[in-house]
């Protein structure tokens, strides 16, 4: 036993590649299995809508507030949507304080593609009064521990807060023109599609596994994330480079992907059954 | 120092339908991909550079390296590859980190950083202009500039964009104007070996097999390309 941690730090790859061999991983996980994911919503008073998801290790919590804001001048009946992923030092080592580093910010990057590609809000649906006032949804996703798998967390905890969120009703006065909050009267978002994402690490140009560790990630030649809707059509094929892959494999990387939106579903529909008398 | 423009419509015009960039025309399935030229060598600071030019998109590529690396940013074993994208107005924002990072692990699979441990390799790319399919232009410039500057690749890559529109027609090298009507543009690096998918990023809602189509009509496309490439470098060691 001394002699298998000594090799897990002096040849981390060696280490690894004789669990592939027998068709698993140090966790014990097969190649195509998920760590234990568990969902909380509601957990933030103060936020309009809120979650927590975790992910074996990786835990992902998600606040969304909701504030007022001018329309775009070029589309003047949306709102906006405002994702802001944060990988402050407490979920790592690798990450240091200040602006955000280039991970938080393809992370940010990448939760704004997706919720602009699934079309997962319809930003007409946040509009209040055209050119004047529209819902300005901040989604502050904040990671508290990173083990590895951000971008499947940050759309779970997207997802799940999104579907928390409750907005007042507004109305516009029409002699004052001042917009009139009525807090006691709320309303869920219209939530249109669900997007799931699922990632994937190839080992050695050849070899996919599902949501890999962070120690994982590093060992790994290359990644890739795909984001599917429950009508099996792609949000987002994120791979950004890496081992090249063929259309073969692409192939079972989707029909896993389908598995996981089932299994994410039904983890969602359970969690919100659970909270419907309120 | 020769610098040579090459127009790729010359030599293979008859396999590509020559489009010009502001009037796209009808577009048949299969591979109808604009205009392209490549003009290697015009910069003479750095140690490589290319520019690429498809339809009226064009970026310039600068390769510095392998050279000094800070040692907070060198790894041991192999060359620290950094990608820097300007775009042409404006700062550099989040939507440029994003494609950085695209372009950077792209370069990383193919490039042979063993054999130049604790040195840095940096590619610049400078957007001079963009109509449509900025991102595959951006790689083929990169991947011109990094050989005009001799760094050891283990294959060469190139990028190719494609545009669904709503009723699944499939588009390759879209216009900006079409890249915006489109419901889904998706753009592939493919490697020139095995033409393998060595990166994708995509926009838009799609289903599974749109995807194998539009990867199917990439790889395809990217033949072309490839020989492109060739004949480009071929044409300017021939002549020195």
């Amino acid at each position: 036993k001394h002699s298998a941690s000594l090799e897990r730090t002096v040849e981390p790859l060696e280490y690894y590649r004789r669990f592939l061999k027998e068709n698993c991983r140090p966790d014990g996980r097969e190649l195509g299995e998920f760590r234990t994911t568990t969902v909380n919503v509601g957990s933030i008073g103060t936020a309009d809508g809120s979650s927590l998801v975790k992910l074996g290790n990786t835990t992902v919590i998600c606040g969304i507030k909701a504030e007022f804001g001018a329309p775009p001048t070029d589309a003047p009946d949306k709102g906006y949507v405002v994702p802001n992923v944060d990988l402050s030092p407490l979920c790592s080592w690798k990450f240091r304080s200040g602006p955000p580093g280039e991970e938080a910010q393809v992370a940010s990057q990448f939760i704004a593609d997706v919720i602009e590609n699934s079309q997962i809000i319809q930003k007409e649906d946040l509009c209040i009064s055209s050119g004047k006032l529209a819902w300005v949804l901040y989604c502050d996703l904040i990671c508290l521990n990173h083990d590895g798998n951000i971008l499947d967390a940050c759309t779970f905890a997207l997802l799940a807060a999104l579907k928390n969120v409750q907005l007042p009703e507004v109305t516009i006065n029409e002699e004052t023109a001042l917009a009139e909050v009525n807090l006691k009267k709320k309303s869920y978002l219209n939530i249109r599609t669900h997007p799931v994402a699922t990632s994937f690490a190839v080992f050695d140009d050849t070899l996919l596994i599902v949501d890999p560790t962070e120690e994982e990630e590093h060992l790994a030649t290359g990644t890739l994330t795909v984001v599917m809707d429950e009508e099996g059509r792609l949000c987002c094929l994120h791979k950004p480079g890496g081992s090249g892959l063929t259309g073969a494999k692409l192939q079972d990387c989707m029909s896993r992907a389908v598995t996981r939106h089932k299994e994410v579903k039904k983890l969602m529909d359970e969690v919100f059954k659970s909270m419907k008398p309120k | 120092m020769c610098s040579e423009a090459m127009e790729g419509a010359m030599q293979t015009e008859s396999k590509i339908r020559a489009d010009s960039g502001t009037d796209p025309g009808p577009r048949g399935p299969g591979c109808s991909l604009r205009h392209f030229a490549c003009e290697q060598n015009l910069l003479s600071r750095p140690d490589g550079s290319a520019s690429f030019l498809q339809g009226d998109t064009s970026v310039l590529a600068g390769v510095y390296g392998p050279a000094e690396v800070k040692v907070s940013k060198e790894i041991f074993n192999k060359a620290t590859l950094e990608v820097i994208l300007r775009p042409k107005t404006g700062l550099p924002g989040v939507a440029e980190k994003s494609r950085e990072r695209l372009i950077r692990n792209t370069c990383e699979a193919v490039v042979l950083g063993a054999l130049h441990p604790r040195t840095s390799i940096t590619v610049v790319l400078q957007v001079i202009s963009d109509a449509g399919s900025l991102l595959a232009c951006c790689l083929n410039a990169a991947c011109m500039a990094l050989v005009d500057a001799g760094v050891p690749m283990r294959a060469l890559f190139c990028g190719i964009t494609c545009a669904l529109d709503s009723d699944g027609t499939l588009m390759l090298d879209p216009t900006a104007k079409q890249e915006k009507e489109a419901r889904a543009v998706l753009t592939f690096a493919l490697d020139s070996v095995e033409r393998k998918l060595l990166m994708s990023t995509t926009k838009g809602l799609y289903s599974d097999t749109e995807l194998q189509q539009c990867l199917a009509a990439a790889q395809t496309a990217s033949t072309h390309v490839f020989r492109f490439y060739r004949e480009s470098l071929q044409r300017r060691y021939s002549k020195s």
